[in-house]
Parts: structure tokens; C-alpha cells; sequence
């Protein structure tokens, strides 16, 4: 057994295919029997690999989910994003470029729309809970965008530690949400084609969540998804610390 | 050869996110700037040249197909190493202020197809 532990520890990243494919294999069976093939079986896949990086933090207290655990490191090195990046970038590979082309400016559209949006409603939250300084209602603004633009806007503008993990931990939980909600609300707001995708991707930013939220509503959306999606971050890393916060020193 | 799609896929790749990097120091900012997408342009723009020249061979294209095949996977390990715990826990404004905008998305997003996507009139 010790061999074996000590294989797996060298081999870690191999390991982790082994584990995906078993968490696949149980997503699966869950939504055949379970869902009655209602949810599919990569939707479920998703969701279980939530509780798995739940039930990490919960046993390691680390940061890394279920990465964590020495055992496990090697999901942490296939689920980083290098892979994910990588992936991405080869679903291209069935995308028309031509489409991508005539719906760009439809996703630019989006994406301003987006960011607005989500840094509004994320000062307005953190109004209501009492929070006036311009910093750190800046800072959460930023986090409601996407977990890299909190951090980075909150070290431009010189935000607290404490707010900044908050604004990573809201990002986190909009990643969440935008992948556990995409599959149940895709019919209801017409999101089936690959222009809605890309307007889509615009708006929710989060390259993680939309990724996963479409990968699990429909495969082929995906690359029209992630190729708004992937500018959202860096729009969103130059508006907040400068134009935004400039806004806000105006009030608070 | 199978390795002649993998290494046109990863070639775009790193010219894809160098581009992305050079463009958030060129504006000044620590993050990259769409280098997934500029990636999959890349990506796109090779295949369709190799397309034409008639070098894209179906061994090729499985060598491109197999990683986006891996793409669900990959996103079931990235959601593992999520830090899913804290994001649960650490308390009401971070499950609000994440949870309630989301929402706010998915109200406004048929409005702006609407609006902004003349096929979606009527």
C-alpha cells in the first residue's frame, strides 16, 4: 500500500485521470437513474466535483479543494489552468470563425454591459451592509466580477486583506453560481445558439463558470462562450482600479 | 501525424496568450487580456490555412479533437480544486453579493439579445 501511495505521489497528474474518470462514471450513473437522463450526466459530473473540492476544504482547510490532499494533487494540476486554457483554446476547433466574426460586436456589447453590471450590484450589496469606504466598496465591486479582479483591484487601490479575501470568496461564489445555473435557466432565456453563447459569455465573465455552465447546457456553445468570456478579466482588471474607483472617490 | 495537431494547437496557445499578456502591459495592467481568445483565433486561422493548402489531415484534427474532448473533464477537476469550502462559508454578503448579480445576468440577458441581436426581434 505504501508503494502504491508513494506511486500516485510521483505520478500524481495520471492519478488524476483516474479519479475524473471515476467522478464521470458516477455522474453518469446519477443522472441515468437519479435524473432520469433530466440533468446530464457532465452537469452532474460538474456538481459532484463541487462537493469534492467542498469536502477538501472542509478536511484540509487549504485553499486547493480536494487538490489538497497529497493524494489528490494531481486533480488540482489537471483542473489548473494551464489544462483549462488549453482545452478551451482546442474546442476552437469546431467553431466557425466566420460567426465569431459577424457576433463580435454583439459580445463587446455584452461584455461592457457585463462588467457594469456586476460591479454596480456588487458596491450596491456592499452599500447595504454598511461598507462606505471607496476602497473597499471598489474592491467588492471588483470581486463580484470575477475572483482575479478583486484581488488585483484591491491591491491598486489599497483595500484590506480581509476585504480582499472577500472579494476573492465572492468570486468564487459566482463561478459557482454561474455554472450550477446556466444548465437549469439556458431554455428560459434562449441560450441555444452560438451568438446567444458569446453574448453570454460577455455578460457572466467568469471563464470557469461559463466554461463549465455551458459545457454542461450544450458542448458545442462552449468556444463561442469562452472567447468573450476571456476578455472580460482583463477589461474588468482595467476599468475597476481606475475609472471606477475614480467614480466612486466622487461620492464616498 | 497526430503530434503536428498538438503542436499547431499549442502553438497557438502560447502565441494566443502571449499576445493576451503583451496587451495587459501594454494597458498597464498585471492580467492578461483575452489570450484565450486570441489563442483560438490562431487556432482557427492555422486550420483554415492548412485546410486550404490540403496538409490538415484527419490524424490532425483527432490530434486537436482529443484535448477539446478533455475539455469537460478538465472542468470537473478544476470545480474539485475550487475553493468551494470558504466560498460557502464565509458568510452572507460574499453568497449575496456573488449570487445575487448572476441572477441580475440572467434577467437582462434576453433583453440585451432582444436589443442588441436584430434576428431576436419579433
Amino acid at each position: 500500500m505504501d508503494k502504491l501511495v508513494e506511486l500516485i505521489g510521483k505520478n500524481g497528474l495520471i492519478f488524476g485521470f483516474v479519479v475524473i474518470g471515476f467522478v464521470f462514471i458516477i455522474g453518469d450513473i446519477l443522472s441515468k437513474t437519479v435524473f432520469r437522463s433530466k440533468i446530464p450526466g457532465s452537469a452532474v459530473s460538474i456538481f459532484l466535483g463541487l462537493v469534492l473540492g467542498y469536502l477538501g476544504g472542509l478536511w484540509t482547510d487549504g485553499e486547493k479543494g480536494i487538490s489538497d490532499l497529497s493524494l489528490f494533487a494531481g486533480v488540482g494540476i489537471l483542473g489548473g489552468s494551464m489544462f483549462r486554457d488549453f482545452t478551451i483554446v482546442a474546442t476552437a476547433l469546431g467553431a466557425n470563425l466566420e460567426l465569431i466574426r459577424k457576433a463580435g460586436w454583439l459580445g463587446l456589447v455584452s461584455l461592457l454591459i457585463g462588467i457594469i453590471l456586476f460591479f454596480i450590484l456588487g458596491v450596491s450589496i456592499a452599500f447595504a451592509w454598511g461598507i462606505r469606504d471607496a476602497a473597499s466598496l471598489c474592491t467588492i465591486g471588483a470581486g463580484a466580477c470575477t475572483y482575479i479582479v478583486g484581488p488585483i483591484t484591491g491591491a491598486a487601490v489599497g483595500a484590506s486583506s480581509e476585504v480582499i479575501a472577500l472579494s476573492i470568496a465572492i468570486g468564487v461564489v459566482k463561478t459557482i453560481a454561474v455554472t450550477i445555473f446556466t444548465p437549469i435557466a439556458a431554455k428560459k432565456i434562449g441560450l441555444f445558439s452560438p451568438e446567444s453563447a458569446m453574448a453570454f459569455g460577455g455578460i457572466m465573465g467568469t471563464s470557469s463558470g461559463v466554461a463549465a455552465g455551458l459545457a454542461a447546457t450544450d458542448p458545442k456553445l462552449v468556444p463561442y462562450g469562452a472567447v468573450t468570456a476571456t476578455f472580460y478579466t482583463g477589461v474588468g482588471c482595467l476599468l475597476c482600479p481606475s475609472l471606477f474607483y475614480l467614480i466612486l472617490t466622487f461620492f464616498f | 501525424m497526430t503530434i503536428y495537431g498538438v503542436a499547431l494547437l499549442a502553438l497557438a496557445f502560447i502565441l494566443g496568450q502571449w499576445v493576451g499578456v503583451l496587451l495587459g502591459d501594454w494597458l498597464g495592467i498585471q492580467a492578461n487580456v483575452g489570450g484565450v481568445g486570441f489563442a483560438m483565433t490562431f487556432l482557427m486561422l492555422g486550420k483554415e490555412w492548412l485546410v486550404q493548402k490540403n496538409q490538415m489531415s484527419p490524424e490532425m484534427t483527432g490530434g486537436i479533437a482529443f484535448w477539446s474532448k478533455m475539455y469537460i473533464p478538465v472542468v470537473i477537476a478544476m470545480a474539485a480544486s475550487l475553493n468551494v469550502k470558504s466560498a460557502v462559508s464565509s458568510g452572507s454578503l460574499a453568497l449575496i453579493a456573488g449570487i445575487i448579480p448572476v441572477l441580475a445576468g440572467f434577467l437582462i440577458f434576453p433583453w440585451i439579445m432582444k436589443k442588441f441581436h436584430p434576428r431576436y426581434h419579433g
